[in-house]
């Protein structure tokens, strides 16, 4: 993982995005440095998702620009685009390839040399070694979640955003994720992660935000109890 | 470039390997074509028309109707878990994208071709073997350009409510101009006529299959990208 330091890894500025006449982002900004950890929470239809998927380059804002290692994020931007990962709610998995022919394939789109062996090593980080042979379909939900996650992360992205990220995973497949996370912060990364189970990832985050109607409610270091947040949490959606 | 044709041939690959592992295209497109031929066999009066006369308009009609369905798999795949997405987050070229799926098209659509000429021999007895080079050569002529516009509307269908409905509506307008040129040449070839005769629709086909490659391939960012 490359570098940063002292560099915004993606900052972005007055993000507005609408599905036809709803507006669902109202301007948000965004900065994260290398070894921050951004969680977000908000309720349904708050412009999580959206959120990520602009972040991501999936979609385009309406106005207002991102920048991912200083660069402007577009379509042709390819070196800006390898330094993201995105786990979204769908897999991106190929119901008819295997696990295996799925992280080979996606090596092979990133450029990683020996596809076959990166696969391996994504398989073995998230202990699916012995699963490489079988077809996503096939899969349990939490399984198909590990395997979502090693696709996303297989790059060893600088920008790493990730939603929902422990569904459906067990104890100690959830604590292998926060391990991972941790050391690719320590390593340099920074992670934006949209949950509506803050504890999950309330060790894991350096930053707390509340995301409601599009807007931040709330964007500050973490610095209290779980429980304190979420009860100003529950005082701020109530509003 | 290397890079560039290696991310054509993985795009390309990949589609191969997931049919060959569910069939569920090739083989719907090679039933239907059986059944094509079929139902213009017995539909046909064999007193009022020689089958040479209907042989090279049946022929391609049977070759775009299961072209079509072998296309419809192309990006319904991509559907599943929103595949698409890993594609279009990579740093790939939107081309390279494109010509991968092309393809990969082009091999699912020529093959349905290559197991339907004997079928359509054995239809309608009439023997294509004294014209294969030739035919052969014109059915590549006129399926490279009508596979390059199924492939990218195929993938601006997909995002519609009804896909495999509209991936037809929108293609078959398209497919008029190769089909009235591979008809022509398809007719003279069996005829015997001097390849002078087919000279013009050949080059209408070329121009068709460097049109509509360019085109196709140049737009495709603007039917994936949002």
């Amino acid at each position: 993982m490359p570098s940063h330091d002292g560099v915004a890894l993606i900052e972005a500025r007055g993000l507005q995005r609408s599905y036809g006449r709803v507006r669902i982002l109202r301007g948000v900004d965004l900065s994260l440095s290398p070894g921050e950890a951004l969680a977000i929470i908000g309720p349904n239809g708050a412009g999580k998702t959206t959120l990520l998927r602009l972040l991501s380059g999936l979609l385009r804002p309406d106005a207002g620009e991102i920048r991912v290692l200083g660069e402007k994020l577009t379509p042709g931007a390819h070196d800006t685009r390898k330094a993201i990962g995105l786990l979204s709610h769908q897999s991106l998995l190929y119901d008819d390839l295997t696990l295996r022919e799925n992280l080979a394939f996606a090596a092979r789109l990133y450029g990683l040399g020996q596809p076959g062996r990166t696969a391996e090593d994504a398989l073995r980080s998230a202990g699916m070694i012995d699963r490489g042979a079988e077809l996503p379909r096939r899969l349990s939900r939490g399984l198909l979640q590990r395997a979502a996650l090693a696709r996303a992360l297989l790059h060893s992205p600088s920008v790493i955003l990730l939603d929902e990220p422990f569904t459906a995973l067990d104890a100690a497949a959830a604590e292998r994720l926060r391990a991972d996370l941790r050391s690719r912060l320590a390593g340099g990364a920074a992670i934006v992660v949209v949950t509506h189970q803050l504890g999950d990832v309330w060790e894991l985050a350096t930053r707390v935000a509340v995301l409601i109607r599009g807007q931040w409610a709330a964007d500050e270091p973490r610095s209290e109890s779980v429980d304190a947040f979420l009860g100003r949490y529950r005082a701020m959606t109530d509003g | 470039m290397a890079r560039a044709i290696r991310l054509v041939l993985a795009v390309a690959a990949k589609d191969i390997r997931a049919e060959l592992r569910s069939r569920t295209a090739l083989l719907s497109a090679l039933v239907f074509a059986a059944l094509v031929l079929v139902v213009f066999n017995f539909a046909r009066d064999p007193t009022a028309l020689a089958a040479a006369t209907l042989a090279p308009s049946v022929l391609w009609v049977t070759f775009a109707l299961a072209a079509m369905v072998a296309m419809n798999r192309a990006f319904t795949v991509e559907r599943e878990n929103s595949a698409l997405d890993g594609l279009l987050l990579a740093p790939v070229s939107r081309e390279a994208l494109f010509l991968g799926k092309l393809l990969a098209n082009l091999a699912f659509v020529g093959t349905v071709e290559l197991v339907t000429l004997p079928l359509f021999t054995l239809f309608f007895n009439v023997s294509l073997w004294p014209h294969l080079p030739g035919i052969l050569g014109v059915t590549a002529l006129a399926t490279i350009g009508f596979v390059a516009v199924g492939t990218i509307f195929s993938a601006m269908a997909v995002r519609t409510r009804f896909a495999e409905l509209m991936l037809p509506v929108l293609l078959l307008p398209f497919m008029v101009p190769p089909l009235i040129g591979a008809v022509q040449v398809t007719s003279r070839l069996l005829a015997d006529r001097p390849l002078s005769e087919m000279w013009g629709w050949l080059r209408l086909l070329a121009l068709y299959d460097i049109v509509f490659v360019t085109l196709c391939t140049l737009a495709f960012s603007a039917v994936v990208d949002e």
